[in-house]
């Protein structure tokens, strides 16, 4: 015992005697103290020394503590230094340094053993949440969690009782809670099964897993009953996101399909080359990006009436030029505006160029709102949905309160009494394509935050923006959006089981079938309008 | 009988007369010409010319239901298509142990796709005669199918074409599928013989040629005789005044079913010549811009006369050729102007300019007949 302390004591001056030697004049006494601790190779010295680190205030402690604990602490034989060698850079613990190149042979690996790393990771996680940053404690409790034991518990306890900041105070109760359930008596780890009831960590699920197994019938039950409720939760969560996706892909198709809807539905002309507006929409984007690189934030906001003037002013173009030559023809002019968009994509082709355009995201599209540890919500697809039921209101608005959209009706419902009436029909046609085309480049100003910009988006729209508008019923813009909704819908809750492309094909079956049944859409155009 | 089928129809007389030729010729120019002559046709080009041959027995079955029925199909390269992939079943049967994994069974995609037996809908496809069975059956029932529920419910119009389209669509993704069976994006290719011939020889390109150039001028002449029956003028009727006809009594729908049901045969046929000329067939035939293309042949070429359709696809397709060729970048600027154009101003197609000329000579056939 006496002769023990003395080695100790001889070392320790001696360790002394060699660090003043050396130039680490700037070493505070605990971690001379530390080095000394650590060179007498014994696990209860390294125990100390842990002990002396963790409660100083010393830069290096938690560095120096997390390589001992990976078994990557190591000892120079001569001046005692502490290094951290891995594959990486060697490393000064004293200084935070990098070395330089080394030779292993000099140092001595500080000895562990599975007593001291359970030790270690304790009072590690416990340096990090006696950090002064609330962010700092959070993610220290929150990767404590992942290793925790219920030897913790006490200092586990300590901590949140003195915590301030209620995140941090929740993830250690979580923690409190998920170490109580490996400990030995029953009581506790019953209550902390209680607890987590409902609890959407997935930790809460793995520690719980192994406990419904449990041979106490008592807590394999109650873990159990617990898992099961978790499950629930964790399921309805999986839905309220599919429900999510499912009305963004919706949102893309009803903000695709909309423009067709007033073409299509209120004029009755079937214009093929509406994917094409959609996609100059998308190009116009790209050049507004393009003409000014240091405003990408508000470019995009920019893009909106640019697309809808440049789209539109194609709409206008194509409907002087072609379709008005070509009312009461649907079928007509669904092959002359399948020639228009062969036309757009092979000019966007020449002119731009075969491949893709990079389009970018403006930094206030990109992120997520976390609901919860199961459910977050990206922003571009809630922009999206935003800005589709925005479209929407300004289109039922424009064409239910205003003296154009009264027009509009009027010349769909019958042209020659409108004619009579005064409206000048040639005008309300120009304005009317104009308005859907329109729409179309502002939806191309959308998916270009969503897909690939290039000659073929349109192409890969307008089969679906077809189907929204038909499944939704003819001249109805309600049915439209209630259509393109539920059909985004329902793609997304057949995906999981059917994959995507058999949840497609099933989509296309579905209204095949649904045209059968009713052959004029959800929402059935009622009176004269309706006649053939 | 010929007379009978033909009576009137002048358009269509000239057409059979130029088919006949060039079957006979092209043979002759191939096989029995030097391959050093001046007049010798290369065998590529007769290939070519029954590729437009099929083309063109596709585009008399499109007019057959939009000329004179007035349904504006946007389906029919889907039963182009399925007749295809049921003599392309044959055709990679036939290859048997010759594929890259010599299995004697499975084609080779099933082999990659680690498949351990032939699927059901696979059996039988070894047989000649059960592959010309399917080559009929399949896209005659797609058809009867789709247009006894569509014509029952009275689905008409753009609502029908835009169906009609969502179907072609979906059998697209569908071939596209591996777990499908059919080859997924790749399809069936790397044929080695029908019946026994090489694919490669001249003799049964000839072959498949005169086949190709039998089967339009049959599939023409059927159509015709069916225009010029009661059914004819009843399909006509309903193409024009749709609810009149059902008023008088015809129940309209059955008409439509079984015209629309014969013109997915013919277009089931037109598939199954062309997949074993152009040696592959993939889901991109059913791509929803082909079934477009092919109202677009029968567009130019003029609507319900059925000749006006041959040589409409025809025409189309030779300046397909030609300039993607010789241009690649302007064919598209090109067959997009072509359908505005046919469509503002040549509503009645090639054959509408044609029928002012047989007006003005109106005067004096009587003579020279």
């Amino acid at each position: 015992m006496s002769a023990s302390k003395l080695i100790q004591l001889g070392a320790f001056f001696l360790g002394c005697l060699l660090l003043l030697s050396s130039v680490q004049a700037e070493t505070s006494p605990t971690w001379t103290q530390a080095t000394a601790l650590f060179k007498q190779a014994s696990f209860d010295k390294t125990r100390e020394a842990v002990d002396l680190l963790a409660t100083s205030h010393e830069p290096q402690a938690q560095q120096l503590l997390q390589a001992l604990l990976d078994g990557q602490l190591y000892q120079h034989k001569q001046t005692d230094a502490l290094a951290l060698l891995s594959d990486k850079d060697p490393l000064d613990l004293s200084t935070g340094q990098a070395l330089g190149t080394v030779n292993k042979d000099d140092y001595r690996k500080v000895p562990i053993n599975n007593t001291l790393r359970k030790y270690l990771r304790s009072k590690i996680g416990g340096l990090s949440l006696a950090n002064p940053d609330p962010k700092v404690r959070l993610a220290a409790t929150t990767g404590l969690l992942e290793t925790i034991t219920p030897e913790m518990l006490p200092q586990l306890q300590e901590l949140a009782s003195k915590e301030s900041d209620q995140a941090v105070k929740d993830a250690l109760q979580l923690g409190i809670h998920l170490a109580s359930l490996s400990a030995t008596d029953k009581p506790t780890q019953l209550a902390a099964i209680q607890a987590l009831d409902g609890n959407l960590n997935p930790l809460v699920r793995n520690k719980l897993n192994p406990l419904s197994t449990n041979a106490d019938p008592e807590i394999a039950k109650a873990a159990q009953a617990s898992l099961r409720s978790i499950e629930n939760k964790v399921s309805l969560n999986a839905s309220i996101e599919t429900l999510f996706f499912g009305l963004s892909l919706g949102s893309v198709l009803v903000l695709a399909a909309i423009g067709l809807a007033i073409t299509f539905g209120v004029m009755g002309v079937i214009n093929m080359a509406h994917g094409e507006l959609i996609m100059l929409g998308a190009y116009t984007t790209y050049f507004i990006q393009k003409l000014l690189p240091n405003y990408l934030d508000y470019s995009l906001i920019l893009a909106i009436p640019a697309a809808f003037m440049v789209s539109g002013l194609m709409g206008i173009l194509i409907e002087r030029t072609v379709i008005r030559h070509l009312y009461g023809r649907p079928l007509e002019t669904l092959l002359a505006t399948f020639g228009i968009s062969l036309i757009l994509q092979q000019l966007v082709r020449t002119l731009v160029s075969p491949q893709n355009v990079p389009v970018s995201n403006p930094s206030w599209m990109s992120g997520s709102l976390e609901i919860n540890s199961v459910l977050s919500i990206t922003y571009n697809r809630l922009y999206i949905i935003a800005f589709t039921l925005l479209v929407f209101a300004i289109l039922s608005y424009l064409l239910r309160k205003t003296k154009l959209g009264l027009q509009v009706r009027a010349v769909s419902q019958n042209r020659a009494m409108a004619r009579a009436m005064g409206v000048r029909s040639a005008r309300v046609d120009a304005l009317t394509f104009g308005l859907g085309s329109g729409i179309a480049g502002v939806a191309g100003v959308a998916l270009s935050q969503l897909t690939n910009v290039g000659p073929n988006l349109g192409q890969s729209y307008i089969i679906d923006s077809f189907m929204v508008v038909v499944f939704g019923g003819v001249g109805n813009l309600w049915g439209t959006l209630v259509a393109g909704l539920s059909l985004g819908v329902i793609n997304k809750f057949l995906e999981p089981w059917a994959g995507a492309v058999l949840a497609k094909i099933l989509v296309l079956v579905f209204i095949i079938l649904f045209i059968q049944k009713r052959p004029r859409g959800l929402f059935p155009q009622k009176g004269r309008a309706a006649g053939d | 009988m010929f007379s009978q089928i033909l009576k009137n129809d002048r358009g269509g007389q000239i057409m059979l007369v130029v088919l006949a030729a060039v079957l006979i010729v092209v043979p002759i120019l191939n096989l029995a010409v030097a391959e050093t002559s001046a007049l010798h046709i290369p065998t590529y080009l007769v290939t070519l010319m029954g590729k437009y041959l099929t083309y063109a027995l596709l585009a008399v079955a499109v007019d057959l239901v939009w000329g004179y029925l007035g349904i504006l199909s946007l389906g029919h390269g889907a039963f182009f298509a399925l007749g295809g992939y049921a003599m392309g079943m044959y055709l990679m049967r036939q290859i048997g142990d010759r594929g890259v994994y010599g299995n004697p069974e499975l084609p080779d995609f099933m082999v990659f796709l680690n498949w351990k037996e032939l699927p059901w809908f696979w059996q039988g496809f070894d047989q000649f005669w059960f592959a010309l069975l399917m080559v009929l059956f399949v896209p005659g029932l797609l058809a009867f199918v789709f247009g006894w529920l569509a014509f029952r419910s009275r689905v008409t119009g753009v609502y029908l074409s835009i169906i009609t389209q969502a179907m072609t669509y979906a059998l697209m993704w569908a071939f596209l599928r591996n777990e499908m069976g059919f080859g997924g994006n790749n399809g069936l290719t790397d044929f080695k013989d029908i019946l026994g011939f090489s694919l490669q020889a001249d003799q049964t390109r000839v072959a498949l040629f005169i086949c190709s150039g039998l089967a339009l001028a049959l599939g023409y002449l059927l159509c015709r005789y069916v225009m010029n029956s009661k059914l004819g003028r009843i399909t006509v009727a309903i193409r024009d005044a749709e609810s009149r006809t059902r008023f008088v009594g015809y129940k309209v729908e059955n008409y439509k079913v079984w015209i629309f049901t014969l013109s997915a045969i013919l277009a089931g046929v037109a598939g199954a010549l062309y997949v074993p000329q152009v040696g592959i067939i993939n889901p991109s035939e059913f791509s929803p811009l082909n079934s477009i293309e092919i109202v677009i042949w029968v567009a130019v070429g003029g609507r319900a006369t059925l000749y006006g359709a041959v040589l409409g696809a025809i025409l189309v397709n030779y300046a397909k050729t030609v300039f993607t060729g010789l241009m690649p970048e302007s064919w598209l600027f090109m067959l997009g102007a072509l359908f505005v154009l046919v469509t503002l101003y040549l509503p009645q197609g090639l054959a509408g300019l044609w029928q002012p000329l047989k007006t003005k000579l109106g005067h004096k056939p009587e003579v020279a007949a």
